[in-house]
């Protein structure tokens, strides 16, 4: 852990931090609603994707936009399991749902995210960035439409109806989908879900973290920098791309499988594209390749839309008196003129790496057009 | 039904909470003061039913609908002085937007969950209701969907979920016998849309013109978002169908009536519900006249009331009704007749009535089986005729007999 | 034999639309290197901007193709200005920002404009009224109208216009000078900036005219109908090779095509196993295909490895 505790003070810091994410959810429970516990745990899930998004995006610089394929492969592996699904499509090899525990399936997921992300990854080795971009983007969409429409000939995916009745994850042998009465305080589902989740947001970060100090971290460095350079220092710069799709897509395929246990029902509609820009919005936003500021990008807009969605017909009753605009078309107005404005006055990102920052400052130093 | 017990410090949050609530649903609505004060008047009882729809995206002209249908009804019952238990109600309304996303569609359902809301009308779509369904479920909130048609939704076994609509299987056989039947089509081309609706509804048609005898000669997708069909009207041309069936919402069926006739291809088209609407004429233009198209429930102009509701809509809104909103303003007349007839907007005392309720509404008479769906659900059939639908025949239902 | 030469005119038709619209983003990529997400937007706009023009004008009774004429001249001076804020307002500010950050932008533009056309249209579907002609003809036993015959010839007549543009003109030479090296050019005495916001305001008009005959096509105009349509012309861009005029329009009419004939003929090409629902995949296969043997596109230069 000594990455994580250089500072002196920062134990100290870390337990603070602790606490408080501890605490939260109760404290929000209890005085905002649970709502807002179902949004922090999708807040957390998102986390988690751009924490993946951003091993291929911001430490090997490759432009993905179809990351929410592996989200999806995820999801669907865990409801194919978790459900009655196999049962009634195929009766005649499965009696009933395999319902195998979540300690299994997690892992099975990310697995299979992670071949997808190589799969993805070898036929694109040879291109530069945008055309990097549309080629994963094509994956995303070819993955979506074929989830949405594997219910024939045989019924793998059930389509565009979706798969529903996906039990929820049992943790020690108890399930997160029903309160649990703990010292006189009720945890509701949503709670339980947030502290599992949350246990899990803290593995992918330790990981994250400990990937970004390794031998392959900075090899990834080396390659978004200069991949000429990187490949004349004897850098395995095939493997080292591959692995970076590879290991970015584990993180989606869990954040998945979380996915389709919380919600209890999958449908292709939830692996949009949008959702991929949406992601990759949120690693951008954050501070590209600087684990902290990708935290930061994710937590803000997942609660940024929510935040508009309750504050905006308030807001505009406090200041003019009346509601003008539908909250609903200025929740995305506002959150559009969110993304131009950040990016305005902080290209790099609200929280850029102190490297990243330095090395921008020094362009913008440079003679030149600075409009 | 388990209802969870609500924390102790919550109540007064909750008042605030829903203050700022009553400032959401009034939002865009001139005629509603604009006094958030839950909970001050106590001579009125306020009852608050949250409504869920699209309100962005490509669906969003749906969804505002179904939310004006709503609305119409609320208002309708404030100005009746609707009495529940010898008290005279004030409806609220509390217009949610799920965007047609399953995941924002659980967080609005928490919210309204949350906000402790008497009853839920919505979801739009069934991608959003089945999601939907559990939290409300789990959270002893009725929910009555006037348009959701998965199947699924209200097999759940869920007492708490109701639809006011046919659901696929009920539309697709009525489709598959007037095509069979009254139309004595053989050769029979399926598109769909590969969204919910669409696939099952084709689902449901083609298994139900297949068991009575016809033959689907090709069957072909598009997507909801879609605007050039002329590569697969081609195909469909290529294999000399009596009927071409599309699954699909009008904003596709409007263009592809419009390119069928482009393509010089005369086959009649049968659509669903979908497409049933104003809106398709304006879409296909010279290309609409002779299709079919069903709707569940009886024609507006034969309930009572009916054309009424229609006026009424135009001159609230300044807008023609799309398609649901009938379906939603009925939705919140029945829970409505439910709480009066309980005496009681305790959703655990109500929801014993809803289950047994017979209510004449504008789209049909309303009972519900024991699932939730709609009983006996009549399906009308009508035929594009000079730029309008005109009324062919109710199929099924009370209507039948 | 008359279903393929059917499904070839409807890949023309649908081809020339997404090479008019991927025009548009070549161009701008072409010079900035930026992928402009916000371009199927201005497409939108376009359409909704003439279709209520055209309302406007048809109670004055003029004939119908005059009336379409005087929407068109109405939405290509909106959209022209458009396209100029956008790149003022938003995307120059960010010519030295890092690689990613106009991306966002550009994301961020599109949102703000659909939502503010949401506002001034409203979410309802507007139908375009039948002004034009749309009887069909028999052509070697498919059909196709007048219409559609129009949209392919204003559609080859607008590319070779614009080829002549940046190939014979100065302002076309500064253009390409500029794509080569903004801060070269600027020494030898090019306003980069100008030669930027022409780009813009050129492909915006470009983008008006493709608006409306989508709008006229196919009869209908929405406030969202812009991003599906950005993101096949810029995958018709890329498949042609990025940046390349020929290559957009290349790569706009073989997608057109490639879409057509995929959804005709996908069914017997894997003997029934996939349909039409997979039109798509097959398009995006072939674009993977492509860029697999031919990583900057069919007629996109080679580049070095490093841009």
């Amino acid at each position: 852990m000594n990455g994580l505790s250089a500072k002196p003070g920062a134990r100290a810091g870390m337990l603070l931090v602790g606490l408080a994410l501890a605490v939260l959810p109760l404290l929000v429970g209890a005085t905002i609603g649970n709502s807002w516990v179902r949004i922090l745990d999708f807040a957390l899930l998102y986390v988690m994707l751009a924490l993946g998004l951003n091993i291929v995006v911001g430490f090997a610089g490759l432009l993905d936009l179809g990351y929410i394929a592996f989200y999806a492969v995820g999801a669907y592996l865990y409801a194919i399991i978790s459900s009655p699904h196999l049962a009634t499509a195929f009766p005649a090899v499965f009696a009933a749902a395999p319902g195998w525990p979540v300690w299994l399936i997690l892992p099975l997921g990310a697995l299979l995210a992670g071949s997808f992300g190589v799969l993805l990854g070898a036929p694109t080795l040879k291109l530069r960035g945008d055309y990097l971009a549309i080629v994963t983007l094509g994956f995303g969409e070819i993955i979506r439409i074929f989830l949405n429409n594997l219910n024939a000939p045989l019924n793998i995916t059930n389509g565009p109806q979706g798969i529903n009745n996906i039990a929820p994850a049992q943790v020690a042998g108890l399930s997160l989908g029903r309160p649990v009465e703990l010292f006189g305080l009720q945890l509701p589902s949503v709670t339980l879900h947030y502290y599992f989740f949350l246990a899990l947001t803290l593995l992918v970060i330790f990981v994250c973290v400990r990937l970004q100090d390794s031998r392959l971290g900075r090899a990834w460095v080396a390659i978004r920098e200069d991949e000429v350079a990187a490949r004349a220092c004897g850098i395995n710069t095939r493997n080292v791309k591959l692995l970076a799709f590879g290991l970015g897509a584990t993180f989606g395929g869990v954040a998945g499988g979380l996915f389709a246990g919380f919600q209890g029902f999958v449908s292709p509609e939830s692996f949009g594209l949008l959702e991929s820009v949406m992601v990759l919005c949120m690693v951008v936003l954050g501070g590209m390749g600087h684990i902290p500021g990708v935290i930061l990008g994710a937590v803000l807009l997942s609660l940024l839309p929510e935040v508009l969605r309750w504050g905006a017909a308030p807001l505009q009753q406090l200041l003019f008196g009346k509601v003008l605009i539908d909250p609903e078309s200025l929740r995305l107005l506002l959150f559009g003129v969110a993304l131009v404005l950040v990016m305005r006055f902080r290209p790099a990102g609200l929280w850029p790496s102190a490297l990243r920052r330095r090395e921008l400052d020094a362009h913008e130093a440079a003679p030149g057009d600075a409009a | 039904m388990t209802l969870p017990v609500p924390s102790r410090s919550l109540s007064a949050l909750v008042a605030l909470s829903a203050c700022l609530l009553a400032a959401c649903g009034d939002k865009a609505d001139n005629a509603a003061p604009a006094t958030p004060d839950a909970g001050a008047t106590s001579a009125a009882m306020v009852i608050r039913l949250g409504h869920v729809a699209p309100l962005t995206g490509p669906q969003a002209h749906l969804g505002k609908d179904n939310e004006n249908g709503a609305r119409l009804a609320v208002d309708d019952l404030n100005a009746e002085h609707f009495m529940i238990g010898g008290v005279a109600a004030k409806f609220e309304l509390l217009g949610e937007d799920d965007q047609a996303d399953p995941r924002q569609a659980t967080t609005v359902a928490q919210k309204l969950a949350d906000s402790r809301v008497n009853a839920v009308i919505g979801h739009l779509n069934s991608g959003t209701t089945i999601p939907a369904s559990r939290i409300y479920h789990d959270a002893g909130i009725v929910q009555v969907s006037p348009s959701a048609t998965n199947p699924q939704y209200t097999r759940q076994g869920y007492k708490s979920a109701f639809r006011v609509f046919a659901d696929d299987v009920q539309q697709g056989s009525v489709l598959g016998a007037f095509a069979t039947g009254k139309l004595g089509v053989k050769r029979i081309a399926i598109i769909d849309d590969r969204t919910a609706y669409g696939q099952g509804l084709a689902d449901e048609f083609e298994k139900a013109a297949k068991a009575a005898g016809a033959t689907v000669v090709t069957r072909e997708y598009t997507t909801d978002k879609a605007t050039d069909f002329a590569a697969i009207l081609t195909k469909v041309k290529s294999t000399s169908p009596d009927l071409l069936f599309y699954g699909g919402m009008d904003t596709q069926a409007g263009p592809m009536a419009r390119q069928l006739k482009t393509l010089g291809v005369t086959v009649p088209m049968l659509f669903g519900d979908g497409a049933c609407t104003v809106e398709f004429h304006k879409l296909a233009g010279d290309g609409a006249e002779g299709h079919y198209c069903s709707l569940p429930g009886v024609p507006l102009e034969k309930m009572a009331g009916g054309t009424a509701f229609r006026d009424r809509y135009k001159a609230k809104f300044n807008a023609d009704i799309q398609l649901y909103a009938p379906y939603a303003y009925d939705a919140v007349r029945v829970v409505a007749e439910a709480m009066r007839k309980a005496g009681s907007t305790d959703a655990v005392k109500f929801l014993p009535e809803l289950s047994a309720i017979n209510y004449p509404g504008l789209t049909a008479e309303i009972a519900f089986d024991e699932k939730g769906d709609i009983r006996n659900a009549a399906v009308t059939l009508y035929q594009a005729k000079s730029g309008a639908w005109s009324p062919l025949e109710t199929m099924g239902g009370q209507a039948a007999k | 034999m008359d279903i393929f030469i059917q499904q070839i005119i409807n890949g023309l038709v649908l081809g020339s639309i997404y090479a008019l619209v991927a025009l548009g983003y070549t161009m701008v990529y072409g010079i900035l290197g930026l992928i402009n997400f916000a371009h199927g937007e201005v497409v939108m706009i376009g359409a909704l901007t003439a279709l209520t023009a055209i309302g406007l004008l048809v109670p004055a009774g003029l004939p119908g193709p005059v009336v379409v004429l005087g929407g068109l001249l109405i939405a290509i001076p909106v959209c022209m200005a458009v396209g100029f804020a956008i790149e003022r307002i938003a995307y120059r500010p960010l010519r030295n920002a890092p690689r990613l950050a106009p991306l966002i932008t550009a994301i961020g533009v599109s949102i703000v404009l659909q939502q503010l056309a949401m506002m001034g249209w409203g979410r309802n579907y507007h139908t375009f009224p039948p002004l034009l002609p749309a009887t069909p003809h028999q052509l070697f036993g498919a059909a196709i109208t007048d219409l559609q015959m129009l949209i392919v010839v204003v559609a080859a007549v607008l590319m070779a216009a614009l080829v002549w543009l940046v190939t014979r003109t100065r302002l076309g030479r500064a253009m390409r000078a500029t794509a080569e090296n903004p801060a070269v050019a600027r020494l030898m005495g090019v306003d980069v900036d100008r030669v930027i916001s022409f780009t813009f305001v050129l492909g915006s008009a470009l983008a008006a005219v493709a608006g409306v005959m989508v709008a006229a096509n196919y009869s209908i105009a929405h406030y969202a109908m812009g991003f599906m349509l950005g993101l096949k012309a810029f995958t018709a861009a890329v498949l042609g090779g990025i940046g390349n005029l020929g290559g957009a329009m290349l790569g706009g009419l073989l997608l057109g095509i490639i879409e057509s004939l995929g959804a005709g003929y996908i069914g017997d090409l894997t003997g029934g196993f996939l349909g039409s629902n997979y039109q798509d995949v097959f398009a995006f296969f072939v674009l993977i295909l492509v860029l697999v043997f031919r990583p900057s596109g069919l007629m996109g230069e080679k580049v070095a490895e490093r841009a």
